[in-house]
């Protein structure tokens, strides 16, 4: 597949360094969810999120956008540091895109209204624009032909293809996944995966907590391990696979590959 | 298609041999006689309840046909026409009542010669909400700033006279009353009024620019949403201030039809959006916010309407300054869009808070700030989830108005309890035929909203269909 012009050309713009984090601490009341997380994700980078339910992965990718607050430690986002000023806030969620487990797609609009709803309120695109820039995406994610119908009208896997063409038409820069298959049918995960990977083959900057250990072989520059809110092993995926370093994870992977 | 009948028995295995054509249901399953069977003559116990309801509308139907038309008098002048001794048979409504005294139903004691004012505002009204509620009508935006913006103030001149000869605005009120006065009067006004509100417009403006950079805000986006705000308030105020020729007509006059409407129609415009506001406020982060919207609500759920009225009657000009006075309508209105609002706040919070947390983060995913984020995701599924009941509110308001009677403002009850009291029309059936004509008249609006409430939902709803 040859790659998206759009997707290509801000790709190009990006900073050189996507998302840092330095000393990222976090708690839920008293519990240490997150456990002095560093992590620096250049421009273009693949990074694929692993672990057992409750090691912070999710809520690690959920401080990026702010979706979580941080309590201790520094996160930069496209060279903004996230605080507690709501502008920057927002100007950081305008260029990180994400796509949620349960898609949250608005239910009462049309595919089509969901992908020019923040383009034509946040960025201020004229509507038709917005539009020609939405139907671009869908045909990305091949399902154009649904643009007139409601989320609940298509199937999980349509579904979850629309969320990822609503997160692209901000023309973010980085994307962020949080477990995008994990409540699919099975017969439906293939065809989010493979979107996922067209959009690798674009350049774009991604973070992406899953379980496909086969999406992690094809497209990840890097594979992380997390336990306990805790970054325990992260390497290129070959090594990662072949060759795991840390007790837990070999436990781990023993657990998830058969 | 051609199947093969299965085996007896379980086979350990088995591959089916095509797929199985959809066949029409049996026939007892469809038709008339299966919708009989069904709804009306399942089981024993369904067939007692069948013969119960029709023994029910045995008892009652007939009578009120027989009371409300048959034995009914249409016409007629006076009690004479409706006096079983005088026609010589069994007298049922008394119809010609309800004729005689149809102006002061609809117009309570308007003045005779102005009333063409009130037809002009229940025939804009319609005009412009007809549109409004019909899906397919374009320029929705449009006819909704003109029937929520423009319709009230031309509603409010129109009945009123407007003409309010505006005095002072802030200025006066911190004593500055002189001087505006005389500035207005040097360059050419009868009063300061216009001065004062254009240095009060600026004055505000500047405090807002001021301010701007303590919330965050520009100085200059501070200044223009202040001065925006102020030039809408002004073409109000000229609009209320303008003498238009119209004799004045005291809302004390006002009655009927007229008096029951305009206090419904502004406590379900003002609730709805009041309501929303506290709803938000409840559920704010902010303690003070938070507080200060749930004390309101339950303040006022927890008193009676009556009580409402009576304070903002007979005690609220007790406690205020001499001069100033508010008129009794005015006060009655304001008590009862606080009290529906308060109401509607609760029913839209049980909306707000069946919304997943999944679409607030969808949309802040995105970079919708608040406020947009509520505006356009969160709210209008909330409300769509909750219009049976907001159309409750509505309906329950609609009815609560007769209330007003006690704090003696005449509305569509009031005038017809004084009407019963017309010794020309004293016959014994006239007290019923007034109270089934408002009987009607309260369910013709209230089905009204009832039936509209379904068909937008049923509209909405396609939308979430599979």
């Amino acid at each position: 597949m040859s790659a998206d012009p759009i997707l290509a050309a801000d790709a190009a713009q990006a900073p050189a360094t996507a998302v840092e984090l330095i000393g990222v601490n976090k708690w839920y009341g008293d519990f240490h969810v997150l456990r002095d997380i560093n992590l620096t994700v250049k421009r273009g980078e693949r990074i694929v999120v692993c672990g057992p339910s409750g090691s912070g992965k999710s809520t690690m990718i959920r401080c990026i956008n702010r979706l979580e607050e941080h309590q201790r430690g520094k996160i930069v986002v496209d060279g903004i540091e996230l605080t507690n000023d709501l502008k920057r806030i927002d100007e950081v969620r305008r260029e990180v895109g994400m796509v949620f487990q349960h898609f949250n797609l608005f239910p009462h609009l049309t595919i089509l209204e969901n992908c020019i709803l923040a383009p034509t309120w946040v960025r201020k695109m004229p509507r038709k624009e917005a539009e020609d820039l939405a139907m671009h995406f869908l045909a990305k994610v091949k399902i154009p032909e649904q643009a007139g119908k409601y989320p609940g009208q298509l199937s999980g896997g349509q579904q979850q293809r629309v969320a990822i063409a609503r997160a692209l038409c901000m023309r973010p820069r980085i994307m962020l996944f949080d477990e995008p298959t994990s409540a699919l049918d099975p017969e439906m995960v293939k065809e989010v995966l493979e979107t996922m990977v067209s959009l690798a083959e674009d350049g774009m900057t991604m973070l992406c907590v899953t379980h496909e250990m086969g999406f992690a072989r094809q497209v990840a520059d890097r594979v992380i391990f997390m336990d306990a809110g805790q970054i325990i092993e992260m390497n290129e995926p070959n090594a990662f696979f072949s060759n795991p370093q840390h007790e837990r994870t070999r436990l781990f992977l023993s657990q998830i590959l058969h | 298609m051609d199947v093969s009948a299965p085996p007896a028995g379980t086979p350990a295995s088995f591959v089916s041999p095509g797929m199985i054509a959809p066949e029409p249901a049996p026939i007892s399953t469809r038709g008339p006689i299966a919708w009989s069977r069904a709804h009306l003559f399942g089981s024993p116990f369904q067939i007692i309840l069948t013969l119960f309801g029709l023994a029910v509308i045995y008892v009652v139907v007939p009578p009120v046909l027989r009371f409300f038309i048959f034995d009914a008098v249409f016409t007629g002048t006076g009690r004479n026409a409706c006096l079983p001794e005088v026609i010589g048979r069994p007298v049922g409504a008394c119809w010609p009542f309800i004729g005689a005294k149809f102006n002061q139903i609809v117009y309570g004691f308007y003045p005779e010669a102005e009333r063409w004012r009130v037809n002009l505002v229940y025939l804009i009204g319609v005009v412009l909400l007809a549109p409004l509620m019909i899906q397919k009508v374009p320029y929705k935006r449009l006819n909704a700033l003109l029937f929520f913006g423009a319709y009230p103030v031309a509603a409010y001149v129109l009945l009123t006279g407007g003409n309010l000869q505006l005095r002072g605005f802030l200025l006066s009120w911190v004593g500055l009353g002189p001087l505006v006065t005389t500035i207005g009067q040097a360059i050419g006004f009868s009063t300061g009024f216009w001065p004062d509100y254009v240095i009060s417009a600026l004055l505000v403006a500047a405090i807002a620019a001021a301010a701007a950079p303590v919330f965050a805000g520009s100085r200059k986006g501070a200044a223009k949403t202040a001065l925006g705000a102020f030039v809408i308030l002004g073409v109000v105020l000229a609009a209320v201030d303008i003498n238009f020729g119209l004799p004045w007509v005291e809302t004390r006059v006002w009655g009927g039809m007229l008096v029951t409407l305009v206090i419904a129609v502004t406590g379900i415009v003002a609730s709805l959006p009041l309501g929303i506001l506290l709803a938000l406020g409840r559920r704010s982060q902010m303690p003070l916010v938070r507080i200060a919207s749930t004390l309101f609500i339950e303040f006022w759920r927890g008193v009676p309407l009556i009580t409402v009225l009576f304070f903002a009657t007979y005690m609220l000009p007790l406690f205020l300054p001499g001069r100033f006075t508010i008129d009794g309508l005015l006060r009655a209105l304001v008590g009862v869009a606080l009290f529906a609002s308060a109401y509607m706040a609760e029913v839209v919070r049980g909306g707000l808070q069946a919304i997943p947390k999944g679409q607030y983060e969808g949309a802040q995913a995105l970079g919708l700030p608040g406020g947009l984020m509520m505006r356009l995701v969160v709210l209008p599924q909330a409300l769509k989830l909750v219009i049976p009941g907001i159309v409750n509110n509505f309906i329950g308001l609609f009815k609560d108005t007769t209330l007003v009677l006690i704090v003696s403002i005449f509305d569509l009850l009031g005038v017809l309890r004084a009407a019963f009291t017309d010794p020309a029309w004293a016959t014994p059936t006239t007290v019923v035929t007034g109270f089934g004509f408002a009987g009607l008249f309260y369910f013709v609006f209230c089905f009204g909203m009832s039936r509209y409430s379904m068909a937008l939902e049923k509209r909405l709803d396609r939308n979430r269909r599979h």
